[in-house]
């Protein structure tokens, strides 16, 4: 009988914390979280303001110097009570992929030029750069608005948009942040949907904190956070896990 | 992928408009400097039309410019027989007010010898002074033309020919008499005055005075030889021509210099700021964007490059608007403004510097924006 290899997680977090201030000022936002992310998952991150989620994500995009832990990204250790690597925009560039809130889209780009901006800075040719964008944008299914600026675009064409430039330089890792607040139901859905369909795929992982539970069974597990504690891990068994 | 393009193209109007507002600030700039070189030049103008090496005046003066300088006419004869002097010239100079056409016109009169240094170096229209009284060259700035009619003193004169750029260190035209005219417009006494003179004893005064006698000397000789030789005479005194312009630069137009250069340097300096500030704004107007570069990646050179290159581009933009402007309305100011190309260059790599300068100040505020920023609503 063949034996299968363990998946080696893609975001993997231990006993990671986080402080803000020193002495009475001292505001503990994480507190020995540990986390793993595979290959392929897609999970949601809960919990009130203020509980520590957008420091969680900040963590893990190597925005935010953690105060103790370890983070390893990918199979690489990046952090081990300092980070270890030198140039982390360029760790970001090659291995994550971020999705807001707004979309975040540069407003002075056409959208080719807003998911090729990414292609262009990891060291890809202008034609090729925007071939590929031209690529992403007819999967994600907003090719009809490759030349279409920001301002000119719906909410779900934006975010559309958004997700293809995060998905430009095939990260591995997809960190969003409120990926649907600013859309209506029935473009959460799809867009939802659409990342899980890119995370089975690619074999991306995508972790995505959010306050939708309209959007809570496109998961396949659901932290939640309160007080900078990993409180609880909730693995969902909704038919649609598996797409 | 050229960011800085990407975004001046997107927002063209607005960068138009900025680059317009500070091509006229620059143009501004610019016409300083040429007015202040126009300055200089329409002083040396008069000192150096006769084209001559050594200036004599009357002892302990700095005339005929700087100060009142007054030699017996016949001077000039003492004077050309001395070694080395090719020829030699009387000349008197004053300011003078008429009427022309019912508007005032205020001239520099300059009165000379035909056929000796002092005349105009070049007559544009019409023909030299031919006889010996009532003839008149004049600038083209005074606005007369060969055959009007000009009262100067008690006399009319009539122009019969016109010269190109001469002017007084003040600006006033400048027109060319026979000496002994000038010589009675200067020196001699209204009628009523003169009887008042003879009736108090005095007798009649004498109007064979000269302002200078301006020498040529021969090739190869040096003109301090000649000037030294003057200075023995000891109610002389003698200057070469480059100490002549020397006073006239450092003495006369050196406040108006001043003057226009404190002007210019505050001029470049309010420039300075206002590029600073709007790089500023332009990267306060983007600092969502700078995170979310900085966010998915983008390294400092990236983020500098699209803040320095669009405050070049500004600048370069502006400088030419600003050029092209006052070159095609120099002619419309009131004194010359003389625009050297060294000087546009100078400016140019002073707006380039101030743009390179400026713009610190909004790269280090793009630099300290935190990528963190993108995620916040």
């Amino acid at each position: 009988m063949e034996a299968t290899a363990p998946r080696r997680p893609l975001v993997r977090l231990e006993n990671v914390s986080k402080h803000f201030g020193e002495g009475e000022a001292r505001v503990d936002a994480l507190r020995g979280v540990g986390l793993a992310v595979h290959p392929g998952e897609v999970v949601g991150l809960l919990g009130p303001s203020g509980s520590g989620k957008t420091t969680l994500l900040n963590v893990i995009g190597c925005i935010l110097e953690p105060s103790g832990g370890r983070i390893t990204l990918d199979g690489e250790t990046v952090y081990d009570g300092r980070w270890l690597r030198a140039d982390l925009r360029r760790l970001r560039l090659e291995k994550i992929g971020f999705i807001f809130q707004f979309h975040n889209l540069l407003p002075f780009l056409d959208s080719t030029d807003n998911v090729a901006v990414v292609l262009d800075l990891a060291g890809f040719g202008a034609g090729e750069a925007r071939r590929r964008a031209v690529e992403l944008l007819e999967y994600l299914e907003v090719g009809h608005r490759r030349y279409a600026f920001p301002a000119s675009l719906s909410g779900g064409e934006a975010q559309r948009v958004a997700i293809a430039r995060a998905l430009a330089n095939r990260p591995r890792i997809i960190l969003a942040d409120e990926p649907t607040a600013a859309l209506d139901s029935a473009r959460a859905a799809v867009v939802m949907d659409l990342l899980r369909r890119l995370a089975a795929e690619q074999q991306t992982a995508i972790l995505a904190v959010t306050h939708d539970e309209k959007i809570y069974d496109r998961f396949d597990r659901i932290f939640h956070l309160r007080d900078g504690l990993l409180e609880q891990e909730q693995v969902m068994t909704h038919p649609r896990r598996k797409p | 992928m050229n960011l800085a393009y990407r975004d001046i193209r997107h927002h063209f109007g607005r960068f138009l408009l900025t680059c317009l507002g500070l091509s006229l600030l620059l143009g501004v700039v610019l016409s300083m400097i040429g007015i202040y070189r126009g300055l200089v030049a329409d002083a040396l103008t008069l000192v150096r039309s006769p084209a001559v090496d050594v200036w004599v005046v009357e002892s302990g003066t700095r005339g005929p410019f700087a100060e009142a300088s007054r030699i017996p006419g016949d001077t000039r004869e003492a004077i050309a027989r001395l070694h080395g002097v090719v020829a030699a010239g009387a000349v008197t100079y004053q300011s003078v007010e008429t009427r022309h056409r019912g508007t005032k016109l205020r001239l520099q009169v300059v009165g000379y010898e035909p056929g000796r240094p002092g005349g105009p170096d070049r007559i544009v229209a019409g023909r030299p002074i031919v006889r010996s009284h009532y003839e008149l060259i004049a600038d083209r700035r005074a606005g007369l033309v060969p055959g009007d009619r000009l009262r100067l003193g008690r006399n009319l004169f009539t122009v019969v020919g016109l010269t190109e750029n001469q002017v007084s260190s003040g600006g006033d035209p400048v027109v060319y008499i026979t000496l002994p005219d000038s010589q009675e417009l200067q020196f001699e006494l209204a009628p009523a005055a003169a009887r008042r003179e003879v009736a108090r004893g005095a007798g009649p005064a004498s109007t064979d005075t000269v302002n200078a006698v301006i020498l040529r000397v021969v090739p190869n000789m040096p003109p301090e030889r000649v000037a030294a030789a003057v200075r023995r005479w000891r109610q002389l005194a003698a200057m070469t021509q480059s100490e002549q312009e020397e006073i006239l630069t450092r003495s006369v137009v050196e406040k108006a210099r001043r003057q226009i250069g404190l002007f210019t340097t505050l001029l470049l300096t309010v420039s300075a700021v206002i590029i600073a500030l709007i790089i500023y704004t332009m990267t306060m107007d983007k600092l969502r964007e700078i995170a979310t570069l900085k966010l998915i990646g983008a390294p400092d050179r990236t983020i500098v490059g699209l803040i320095l290159q669009q405050a070049l581009a500004m600048g370069v933009i502006g400088f030419g608007f600003g050029a092209l402007l006052i070159t095609a309305v120099k002619d419309h100011f009131p004194r010359r403004v003389l625009l050297q190309p060294e000087d546009g260059l100078a400016l140019g790599m002073a707006v380039i510097l101030v743009c390179v300068l400026a713009s610190g100040l909004g790269v280090r505020l793009a630099l300290r924006v935190d990528p963190a920023a993108a995620l916040r609503g």
